[in-house]
């Protein structure tokens, strides 16, 4: 029987949508007040590096942003071929590796914190 | 002269590039796959924030100082609006993606998206609790 990789292409897809769709309002309000000059305590130096100094914090900052990536690279090829862009090889391939560079660029950064 | 109309396929000429222009439920279609656009810019902003955070104290102020600017508001604005329209538009689809039985009934739609937006404001109260 063939085997296919939609389910996990689509797990991966649905958990990444589920975890942006409930995390990321507040977050990016946070980001927002910070880029209005009123950094909020999770974006000051001394708390951001105390959460991702430990594992868990580490674990929970590279799967948010493993699945973010992962999810938005899923849809924006959809969307690209939604657009009329029909060369599927090419984007796939760009919007997969942009997802999977930041991806390994997390795991350094995190692991140096 | 019936016969012959009849066996013409119909063929209509869709544009490939803006089929989904003018028509309200395409529309809505296109604007939820959109907003992807705007998660992945955001999470390679995360991805620099990570980066000073591991560079030191210095470069992560010259981080926030950059995210300090019109640019910045602007860009965190325009994520703001796209990943809150991502929210609704996911949220309002979990019925169909997992719709749930109970006995022979199946839960009622609202019910499920009320217990995600229910979910979603508690997630939300926590990081600012938290994180302001």
């Amino acid at each position: 029987m063939a085997k296919s990789n939609k389910p996990i292409v689509w797990g991966l897809f649905a958990a990444g949508g589920t975890i942006t769709a409930f995390l990321l309002p507040v977050v990016v309000l946070l980001t927002l007040f910070a880029a209005l000059g009123m950094t909020p305590d999770l974006f000051t130096y001394e708390y951001l590096h105390a959460f991702a100094a430990n594992w868990l914090g580490k674990l929970v900052i590279f799967g948010v942003i493993f699945l973010s990536l992962w999810h938005a690279a899923h849809r924006l090829r959809i969307t690209m071929h939604d657009f009329g862009l029909r060369q599927d090889l090419w984007i796939a391939t760009t919007v997969y590796v942009l997802a999977a560079l930041g991806t390994i660029m997390t795991f350094f950064y995190l692991l140096r914190i | 002269m019936g016969e012959e109309m009849s066996s013409k396929p119909y063929i209509r000429e869709i544009s490939k590039t803006n089929w989904f222009y003018g028509q309200p439920r395409y529309m809505r279609y296109m604007a939820r796959e959109v907003t992807c656009i705007f998660i992945f810019a955001y999470t390679f902003l995360l991805i620099w924030a990570l980066r000073a955070l591991a560079n030191g104290p210095e470069a992560y102020q010259a981080f926030l100082a950059a995210l300090n600017s019109p640019l910045g508001i602007l860009f965190n604005l325009a994520v703001l609006v796209g990943v809150v329209y991502h929210s609704i538009s996911w949220f309002s689809l979990t019925p169909q993606a997992m719709p749930l039985q109970r006995g022979e009934e199946f839960v009622p739609g609202n019910l499920i998206i009320g217990a995600h937006y229910g979910g979603w404001a508690v997630v939300s109260l926590i990081v600012l609790f938290l994180g302001v």
